[in-house]
Protein backbone atom coordinates (compact mmCIF):
# COMPACT_ATOMS: atom_id res chain seq x y z
CA UNK A 1 0.00 0.00 0.00
CA UNK A 2 1.61 3.41 -0.90
CA UNK A 3 2.30 5.90 2.06
CA UNK A 4 -1.28 7.31 2.95
CA UNK A 5 0.64 11.01 3.07
CA UNK A 6 0.68 10.56 -1.08
CA UNK A 7 -2.85 8.94 -1.08
CA UNK A 8 -4.16 12.22 0.66
CA UNK A 9 -2.11 14.89 -1.23
CA UNK A 10 -3.73 13.41 -4.76
CA UNK A 11 -6.92 14.08 -2.64
CA UNK A 12 -9.74 16.19 -4.63
CA UNK A 13 -10.60 19.03 -1.68
CA UNK A 14 -13.73 20.95 -1.55
CA UNK A 15 -11.73 23.61 -0.30
CA UNK A 16 -9.32 23.18 -3.05
CA UNK A 17 -12.22 23.47 -6.12
CA UNK A 18 -12.97 26.67 -3.37
CA UNK A 19 -9.39 27.73 -4.36
CA UNK A 20 -10.03 27.20 -7.88
CA UNK A 21 -6.66 25.09 -7.91
CA UNK A 22 -9.39 22.09 -9.12
CA UNK A 23 -11.47 23.36 -11.65
CA UNK A 24 -14.11 21.03 -13.51
CA UNK A 25 -13.96 20.68 -17.53
CA UNK A 26 -17.05 22.30 -19.00
CA UNK A 27 -19.15 19.27 -19.40
CA UNK A 28 -17.69 17.63 -16.84
CA UNK A 29 -19.41 20.15 -14.39
CA UNK A 30 -22.44 20.10 -16.25
CA UNK A 31 -23.06 16.40 -16.01
CA UNK A 32 -22.03 16.71 -11.91
CA UNK A 33 -25.01 19.47 -11.62
CA UNK A 34 -27.41 16.99 -13.03
CA UNK A 35 -25.99 14.57 -10.26
CA UNK A 36 -26.05 17.21 -7.83
CA UNK A 37 -29.68 18.31 -8.33
CA UNK A 38 -31.00 14.77 -8.19
CA UNK A 39 -29.15 14.35 -4.66
CA UNK A 40 -30.71 18.04 -3.27
CA UNK A 41 -34.10 17.54 -4.68
CA UNK A 42 -34.41 14.30 -2.90
CA UNK A 43 -32.85 15.39 0.27
CA UNK A 44 -35.75 18.51 0.66
CA UNK A 45 -38.38 15.99 0.12
CA UNK A 46 -36.86 13.75 3.00
CA UNK A 47 -36.05 16.28 5.00
CA UNK A 48 -40.18 17.47 4.53
CA UNK A 49 -40.52 14.32 7.08
CA UNK A 50 -39.04 15.88 9.94
CA UNK A 51 -41.66 15.64 12.79
CA UNK A 52 -44.31 14.22 10.29
CA UNK A 53 -42.94 10.71 10.23
CA UNK A 54 -45.48 7.72 11.62
CA UNK A 55 -42.85 7.82 14.64
CA UNK A 56 -39.53 9.32 16.07
CA UNK A 57 -37.35 7.09 15.06
CA UNK A 58 -38.47 7.24 11.38
CA UNK A 59 -37.87 11.06 11.98
CA UNK A 60 -34.67 11.04 12.24
CA UNK A 61 -34.04 7.87 9.67
CA UNK A 62 -35.25 9.93 6.73
CA UNK A 63 -33.73 13.04 8.32
CA UNK A 64 -30.41 11.65 8.45
CA UNK A 65 -30.61 10.14 4.66
CA UNK A 66 -31.57 13.29 3.79
CA UNK A 67 -28.68 14.51 5.31
CA UNK A 68 -26.45 12.19 3.43
CA UNK A 69 -27.82 13.24 0.35
CA UNK A 70 -27.57 16.87 0.93
CA UNK A 71 -23.84 16.26 1.35
CA UNK A 72 -23.98 14.38 -1.87
CA UNK A 73 -25.59 17.29 -3.81
CA UNK A 74 -22.92 19.84 -2.01
CA UNK A 75 -20.16 17.67 -3.27
CA UNK A 76 -21.40 17.81 -7.18
CA UNK A 77 -22.57 21.32 -6.93
CA UNK A 78 -19.37 22.77 -5.57
CA UNK A 79 -17.42 20.50 -8.09
CA UNK A 80 -19.81 21.80 -10.87
CA UNK A 81 -19.66 25.51 -9.83
CA UNK A 82 -15.85 25.79 -9.90
CA UNK A 83 -16.09 25.60 -13.70
CA UNK A 84 -18.33 28.64 -14.17
CA UNK A 85 -17.11 30.58 -10.75
CA UNK A 86 -20.19 29.85 -8.91
CA UNK A 87 -20.37 28.62 -5.73
CA UNK A 88 -22.73 25.29 -4.43
CA UNK A 89 -25.01 28.25 -2.90
CA UNK A 90 -25.51 30.42 -5.98
CA UNK A 91 -26.30 27.10 -7.96
CA UNK A 92 -28.94 26.04 -5.31
CA UNK A 93 -30.63 28.90 -4.78
CA UNK A 94 -29.90 30.97 -8.16
CA UNK A 95 -31.28 29.01 -10.55
CA UNK A 96 -35.15 28.25 -12.16
CA UNK A 97 -36.99 25.45 -12.39
CA UNK A 98 -36.13 24.86 -16.05
CA UNK A 99 -32.42 25.24 -15.07
CA UNK A 100 -33.01 22.18 -12.83
CA UNK A 101 -31.81 18.63 -14.12
CA UNK A 102 -33.28 16.33 -11.32
CA UNK A 103 -34.78 13.37 -12.97
CA UNK A 104 -38.08 13.50 -12.53
CA UNK A 105 -39.10 10.98 -9.56
CA UNK A 106 -36.92 12.93 -6.98
CA UNK A 107 -39.42 15.79 -7.00
CA UNK A 108 -43.02 14.03 -6.89
CA UNK A 109 -44.32 14.66 -3.84
CA UNK A 110 -43.97 12.71 -0.70
CA UNK A 111 -47.16 11.14 -0.50
CA UNK A 112 -47.92 9.10 2.79
CA UNK A 113 -45.24 6.75 4.50
CA UNK A 114 -45.19 3.90 1.92
CA UNK A 115 -45.32 5.78 -0.97
CA UNK A 116 -41.60 7.60 0.50
CA UNK A 117 -40.58 3.91 0.79
CA UNK A 118 -41.06 3.08 -2.08
CA UNK A 119 -39.62 6.04 -3.92
CA UNK A 120 -36.45 5.13 -1.06
CA UNK A 121 -36.73 1.32 -2.56
CA UNK A 122 -36.42 2.37 -6.02
CA UNK A 123 -33.75 5.61 -5.75
CA UNK A 124 -31.39 3.55 -3.49
CA UNK A 125 -31.28 0.78 -5.47
CA UNK A 126 -30.42 3.02 -8.47
CA UNK A 127 -28.03 4.80 -6.50
CA UNK A 128 -26.26 1.63 -5.27
CA UNK A 129 -25.51 0.64 -8.70
CA UNK A 130 -24.92 4.38 -10.18
CA UNK A 131 -22.29 5.24 -7.34
CA UNK A 132 -20.43 1.43 -7.67
CA UNK A 133 -19.95 2.58 -11.64
CA UNK A 134 -19.10 6.43 -11.11
CA UNK A 135 -16.33 5.51 -8.43
CA UNK A 136 -14.40 4.26 -11.51
CA UNK A 137 -14.64 7.51 -12.97
CA UNK A 138 -11.89 8.68 -14.52
CA UNK A 139 -12.68 12.36 -12.97
CA UNK A 140 -10.52 11.73 -9.34
CA UNK A 141 -13.46 14.09 -8.18
CA UNK A 142 -16.45 12.25 -9.24
CA UNK A 143 -14.75 9.30 -8.03
CA UNK A 144 -13.66 10.00 -4.93
CA UNK A 145 -17.16 11.96 -4.41
CA UNK A 146 -19.16 8.46 -5.59
CA UNK A 147 -16.64 6.17 -3.53
CA UNK A 148 -18.23 7.91 0.04
CA UNK A 149 -21.38 7.37 -1.06
CA UNK A 150 -21.41 4.54 -2.48
CA UNK A 151 -21.39 2.99 1.37
CA UNK A 152 -24.11 5.54 2.17
CA UNK A 153 -26.60 5.11 0.01
CA UNK A 154 -26.28 0.86 0.83
CA UNK A 155 -27.50 1.69 4.23
CA UNK A 156 -30.48 3.56 2.81
CA UNK A 157 -31.45 0.73 0.35
CA UNK A 158 -31.85 -1.52 3.66
CA UNK A 159 -33.85 1.21 5.15
CA UNK A 160 -36.12 0.38 2.36
CA UNK A 161 -36.38 -2.72 2.31
CA UNK A 162 -37.12 -3.38 6.01
CA UNK A 163 -40.29 -1.30 5.63
CA UNK A 164 -41.27 -2.85 2.23
CA UNK A 165 -41.31 -6.13 4.27
CA UNK A 166 -43.01 -4.85 7.49
CA UNK A 167 -45.72 -3.27 5.14
CA UNK A 168 -45.93 -5.40 2.71
CA UNK A 169 -46.43 -8.31 4.76
CA UNK A 170 -47.87 -6.71 7.70
CA UNK A 171 -51.83 -6.30 7.55
CA UNK A 172 -54.18 -5.81 4.53
CA UNK A 173 -53.93 -2.17 4.76
CA UNK A 174 -50.53 -1.71 5.43
CA UNK A 175 -50.25 -3.83 2.42
CA UNK A 176 -52.89 -2.16 0.54
CA UNK A 177 -50.63 1.88 0.85
CA UNK A 178 -47.51 -0.05 0.17
CA UNK A 179 -48.94 -1.38 -3.36
CA UNK A 180 -50.64 2.24 -3.67
CA UNK A 181 -47.28 4.03 -3.62
CA UNK A 182 -45.59 1.49 -5.78
CA UNK A 183 -47.95 2.44 -8.29
CA UNK A 184 -47.26 5.99 -7.13
CA UNK A 185 -43.71 5.85 -8.22
CA UNK A 186 -43.42 3.03 -10.63
CA UNK A 187 -43.78 4.67 -14.09
CA UNK A 188 -41.31 6.78 -13.09
CA UNK A 189 -38.69 4.10 -12.72
CA UNK A 190 -37.97 4.65 -16.25
CA UNK A 191 -36.46 7.69 -16.77
CA UNK A 192 -33.52 6.93 -14.05
CA UNK A 193 -32.28 4.61 -16.56
CA UNK A 194 -32.62 6.90 -19.85
CA UNK A 195 -29.66 7.96 -21.94
CA UNK A 196 -28.30 10.89 -19.68
CA UNK A 197 -27.39 13.74 -22.36
CA UNK A 198 -24.62 15.01 -20.27
CA UNK A 199 -23.00 11.83 -20.17
CA UNK A 200 -23.59 11.68 -23.92
CA UNK A 201 -22.11 14.59 -24.37
CA UNK A 202 -18.86 13.68 -22.46
CA UNK A 203 -18.95 10.80 -24.65
CA UNK A 204 -19.21 12.56 -27.84
CA UNK A 205 -16.69 14.79 -26.87
CA UNK A 206 -14.28 11.52 -26.65
CA UNK A 207 -14.15 11.72 -22.54
CA UNK A 208 -14.70 8.37 -22.33
CA UNK A 209 -14.93 6.57 -18.59
CA UNK A 210 -15.44 9.70 -16.83
CA UNK A 211 -19.67 9.52 -16.90
CA UNK A 212 -21.67 6.50 -15.84
CA UNK A 213 -24.14 4.65 -18.46
CA UNK A 214 -27.21 4.60 -16.75
CA UNK A 215 -28.73 1.96 -19.34
CA UNK A 216 -26.40 -0.52 -18.51
CA UNK A 217 -27.27 -0.33 -14.70
CA UNK A 218 -31.01 -1.08 -15.84
CA UNK A 219 -30.42 -5.09 -15.50
CA UNK A 220 -28.81 -4.89 -12.13
CA UNK A 221 -31.74 -2.84 -10.19
CA UNK A 222 -34.54 -5.43 -12.46
CA UNK A 223 -32.32 -8.33 -11.02
CA UNK A 224 -33.05 -7.16 -7.76
CA UNK A 225 -35.99 -4.66 -6.86
CA UNK A 226 -38.49 -6.95 -8.84
CA UNK A 227 -37.83 -9.62 -6.45
CA UNK A 228 -37.90 -7.88 -3.33
CA UNK A 229 -41.08 -6.32 -3.85
CA UNK A 230 -42.60 -10.31 -4.76
CA UNK A 231 -41.26 -11.21 -1.82
CA UNK A 232 -42.65 -8.60 -0.17
CA UNK A 233 -46.01 -10.20 -0.83
CA UNK A 234 -46.62 -7.21 -3.23
CA UNK A 235 -46.97 -7.00 -6.90
CA UNK A 236 -44.41 -5.33 -9.76
CA UNK A 237 -46.68 -2.66 -11.17
CA UNK A 238 -46.92 -2.44 -14.62
CA UNK A 239 -47.60 0.59 -16.24
CA UNK A 240 -46.68 2.75 -18.79
CA UNK A 241 -43.64 4.87 -18.10
CA UNK A 242 -44.00 8.97 -17.35
CA UNK A 243 -42.72 10.79 -20.00
CA UNK A 244 -39.54 12.25 -17.73
CA UNK A 245 -37.66 14.95 -19.66
CA UNK A 246 -36.31 15.87 -15.95
CA UNK A 247 -32.68 16.56 -17.43
CA UNK A 248 -34.05 18.73 -20.42
CA UNK A 249 -35.55 20.92 -17.58
CA UNK A 250 -38.85 19.58 -17.95
CA UNK A 251 -40.67 18.66 -14.52
CA UNK A 252 -43.57 18.04 -13.03
CA UNK A 253 -45.92 20.82 -11.06
CA UNK A 254 -44.34 19.86 -8.08
CA UNK A 255 -40.99 21.04 -8.21
CA UNK A 256 -41.62 24.57 -8.63
CA UNK A 257 -43.66 25.26 -5.53
CA UNK A 258 -40.62 22.89 -3.48
CA UNK A 259 -38.03 25.43 -5.03
CA UNK A 260 -39.81 28.40 -4.10
CA UNK A 261 -39.64 27.11 -0.38
CA UNK A 262 -36.14 26.16 -0.66
CA UNK A 263 -34.79 29.19 -2.34
CA UNK A 264 -37.23 32.27 -0.69
CA UNK A 265 -34.90 32.86 1.89
CA UNK A 266 -31.40 33.36 -0.04
CA UNK A 267 -33.07 35.23 -2.68
CA UNK A 268 -34.95 37.65 -0.41
CA UNK A 269 -31.67 38.83 1.14
CA UNK A 270 -28.91 37.88 -1.35
CA UNK A 271 -25.55 37.74 0.23
CA UNK A 272 -26.96 36.31 3.86
CA UNK A 273 -25.29 34.37 6.01
CA UNK A 274 -26.79 32.01 8.80
CA UNK B 1 -4.31 -2.59 14.17
CA UNK B 2 -1.14 -3.11 12.17
CA UNK B 3 1.73 -0.73 11.63
CA UNK B 4 0.97 0.01 8.28
CA UNK B 5 -3.27 0.16 9.09
CA UNK B 6 -2.10 2.85 12.09
CA UNK B 7 0.00 4.84 9.03
CA UNK B 8 -3.01 5.04 7.24
CA UNK B 9 -5.80 5.97 10.06
CA UNK B 10 -3.25 8.41 11.55
CA UNK B 11 -1.36 9.83 8.90
CA UNK B 12 1.46 12.18 11.15
CA UNK B 13 4.06 14.11 9.46
CA UNK B 14 7.48 13.21 9.88
CA UNK B 15 8.84 16.77 9.55
CA UNK B 16 9.16 17.84 13.48
CA UNK B 17 7.57 21.44 13.23
CA UNK B 18 4.49 19.67 10.84
CA UNK B 19 4.13 17.23 13.97
CA UNK B 20 4.43 19.72 16.34
CA UNK B 21 0.82 21.64 14.46
CA UNK B 22 -0.28 17.87 14.00
CA UNK B 23 0.26 17.43 17.90
CA UNK B 24 -1.58 21.05 18.43
CA UNK B 25 -4.67 19.90 15.84
CA UNK B 26 -4.98 16.56 17.30
CA UNK B 27 -6.26 18.46 20.37
CA UNK B 28 -9.71 18.72 18.51
CA UNK B 29 -12.56 16.89 19.61
CA UNK B 30 -15.78 15.30 18.07
CA UNK B 31 -18.31 18.31 18.95
CA UNK B 32 -21.07 15.27 19.20
CA UNK B 33 -19.11 13.02 21.05
CA UNK B 34 -16.45 14.78 23.01
CA UNK B 35 -14.35 12.46 24.41
CA UNK B 36 -13.15 11.62 20.92
CA UNK B 37 -10.36 13.48 19.15
CA UNK B 38 -10.16 13.97 15.31
CA UNK B 39 -7.40 12.11 15.67
CA UNK B 40 -8.81 8.91 17.43
CA UNK B 41 -11.44 9.32 14.39
CA UNK B 42 -9.27 8.96 12.09
CA UNK B 43 -10.82 12.51 10.65
CA UNK B 44 -7.23 14.28 11.00
CA UNK B 45 -5.52 13.46 7.82
CA UNK B 46 -2.51 15.73 7.13
CA UNK B 47 -0.89 19.00 8.43
CA UNK B 48 1.30 20.40 6.06
CA UNK B 49 3.54 24.08 5.88
CA UNK B 50 3.73 25.45 2.81
CA UNK B 51 5.65 28.68 3.39
CA UNK B 52 3.77 30.69 6.08
CA UNK B 53 0.69 29.03 5.44
CA UNK B 54 -0.83 26.13 7.52
CA UNK B 55 -3.08 23.84 5.66
CA UNK B 56 -4.43 20.82 8.06
CA UNK B 57 -6.47 18.08 5.79
CA UNK B 58 -9.95 16.34 7.51
CA UNK B 59 -12.38 14.06 5.70
CA UNK B 60 -15.72 14.05 6.95
CA UNK B 61 -17.15 10.76 8.93
CA UNK B 62 -20.12 11.18 6.11
CA UNK B 63 -20.80 12.94 3.32
CA UNK B 64 -23.77 15.57 5.16
CA UNK B 65 -22.12 15.14 8.56
CA UNK B 66 -22.18 18.89 9.42
CA UNK B 67 -19.72 18.32 12.63
CA UNK B 68 -16.90 19.13 9.92
CA UNK B 69 -17.89 22.60 9.96
CA UNK B 70 -17.28 22.89 13.89
CA UNK B 71 -13.95 21.11 13.85
CA UNK B 72 -12.41 23.26 11.31
CA UNK B 73 -13.52 26.14 13.04
CA UNK B 74 -12.06 24.74 16.32
CA UNK B 75 -8.85 23.90 14.31
CA UNK B 76 -8.09 27.07 13.19
CA UNK B 77 -8.91 28.75 16.76
CA UNK B 78 -6.26 26.16 18.58
CA UNK B 79 -4.15 26.84 15.80
CA UNK B 80 -4.36 30.20 15.86
CA UNK B 81 -3.96 30.35 19.56
CA UNK B 82 -0.55 28.81 18.95
CA UNK B 83 0.65 31.49 16.97
CA UNK B 84 -0.20 30.44 13.55
CA UNK B 85 -1.82 32.89 11.84
CA UNK B 86 -2.50 31.97 8.31
CA UNK B 87 -4.74 28.39 8.76
CA UNK B 88 -6.38 26.60 6.19
CA UNK B 89 -8.72 23.52 6.82
CA UNK B 90 -9.73 21.53 3.56
CA UNK B 91 -11.91 18.79 3.67
CA UNK B 92 -10.81 15.67 1.67
CA UNK B 93 -13.20 12.90 0.44
CA UNK B 94 -10.61 10.40 -0.46
CA UNK B 95 -9.93 7.48 0.71
CA UNK B 96 -12.91 7.54 2.09
CA UNK B 97 -13.41 7.57 5.95
CA UNK B 98 -14.33 4.35 8.05
CA UNK B 99 -14.89 3.44 11.60
CA UNK B 100 -11.79 0.66 11.02
CA UNK B 101 -9.50 3.67 11.45
CA UNK B 102 -11.07 4.22 15.10
CA UNK B 103 -8.33 4.27 17.25
CA UNK B 104 -8.08 1.60 19.77
CA UNK B 105 -8.19 4.14 22.36
CA UNK B 106 -10.53 6.14 20.95
CA UNK B 107 -12.73 2.83 21.26
CA UNK B 108 -12.41 2.31 24.69
CA UNK B 109 -13.12 5.62 25.64
CA UNK B 110 -16.72 5.41 23.35
CA UNK B 111 -17.24 2.66 25.63
CA UNK B 112 -16.46 4.43 28.68
CA UNK B 113 -18.77 7.43 27.27
CA UNK B 114 -21.68 5.09 26.55
CA UNK B 115 -22.01 4.49 23.41
CA UNK B 116 -21.36 1.29 21.92
CA UNK B 117 -17.80 1.23 19.77
CA UNK B 118 -17.79 0.13 16.10
CA UNK B 119 -16.83 -3.81 15.03
CA UNK B 120 -14.39 -4.18 12.15
CA UNK B 121 -15.62 -3.57 8.83
CA UNK B 122 -15.84 -7.03 6.81
CA UNK B 123 -13.30 -6.59 4.02
CA UNK B 124 -14.93 -9.03 1.24
CA UNK B 125 -17.20 -6.91 0.51
CA UNK B 126 -20.17 -9.13 2.32
CA UNK B 127 -22.83 -7.60 4.86
CA UNK B 128 -21.91 -9.29 7.92
CA UNK B 129 -24.46 -11.15 9.89
CA UNK B 130 -25.74 -9.01 13.22
CA UNK B 131 -23.28 -9.89 15.27
CA UNK B 132 -24.34 -8.81 18.86
CA UNK B 133 -23.72 -5.82 20.13
CA UNK B 134 -22.65 -5.27 23.72
CA UNK B 135 -24.69 -2.82 25.76
CA UNK B 136 -21.81 -0.18 27.31
CA UNK B 137 -23.94 0.27 30.68
CA UNK B 138 -24.03 -3.28 31.89
CA UNK B 139 -22.17 -5.55 29.77
CA UNK B 140 -24.70 -7.61 28.42
CA UNK B 141 -25.08 -9.26 24.64
CA UNK B 142 -28.53 -9.22 24.96
CA UNK B 143 -29.50 -5.76 22.75
CA UNK B 144 -31.70 -4.92 20.11
CA UNK B 145 -31.82 -2.87 17.44
CA UNK B 146 -34.26 0.13 18.20
CA UNK B 147 -33.43 1.78 14.83
CA UNK B 148 -30.96 1.83 11.85
CA UNK B 149 -30.76 5.53 12.30
CA UNK B 150 -29.72 7.91 15.47
CA UNK B 151 -28.71 11.21 16.94
CA UNK B 152 -26.06 11.83 14.53
CA UNK B 153 -25.24 10.27 10.84
CA UNK B 154 -22.79 8.38 12.93
CA UNK B 155 -24.96 5.89 15.48
CA UNK B 156 -27.60 3.85 15.15
CA UNK B 157 -30.10 3.36 18.11
CA UNK B 158 -29.54 0.40 20.56
CA UNK B 159 -31.34 -0.81 23.96
CA UNK B 160 -30.27 -3.66 26.22
CA UNK B 161 -32.84 -6.18 27.02
CA UNK B 162 -30.98 -6.51 30.47
CA UNK B 163 -30.59 -3.26 31.89
CA UNK B 164 -33.27 -1.21 29.65
CA UNK B 165 -31.44 1.15 29.27
CA UNK B 166 -31.03 3.03 25.37
CA UNK B 167 -27.60 3.68 23.87
CA UNK B 168 -26.29 5.01 20.65
CA UNK B 169 -23.87 2.64 18.75
CA UNK B 170 -21.26 3.85 16.44
CA UNK B 171 -22.11 2.05 13.04
CA UNK B 172 -19.66 0.27 11.58
CA UNK B 173 -18.78 2.54 8.14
Amino acid sequence: MNHSNHVVSSAITAEKIADSSVVAPDAHAEYALALGDDALVLAHRLGEWITNAPELEEDVALGNIGLDLLGHARSFLTYAGSAWNRSEDDLAYFRDEAQFRSRQIFELPNGDFAQTIARQLIVSAYFVELYRALAESSDETLAAIAAKASKEVAYHLDHSVQWLQRLGLGTDYSRERMQAGLVVMWPFVDELFRADPFAEALESAGQHGVAVDVTALRPAFDALVPRLVVDAGLEVPELPAARGGGRGGIHSEALGPMLAEIQVLARAHPGATW
Amino acid sequence: MDVLDEAIARPRPTDEAELAIWRLAATVVDPEVPVLTIEDLGVLRRVAREGERVVVDITPTYSGCPAVDAMRDDIVTVLEAAGYSDVTVRTVLSPAWTTDWMSADGARKLEEFGIAAPAPRSTDGRVSLGLGIRCPHCGSMHTRELSHFGSTSCKALYVCQRCQEPFDLFKAH
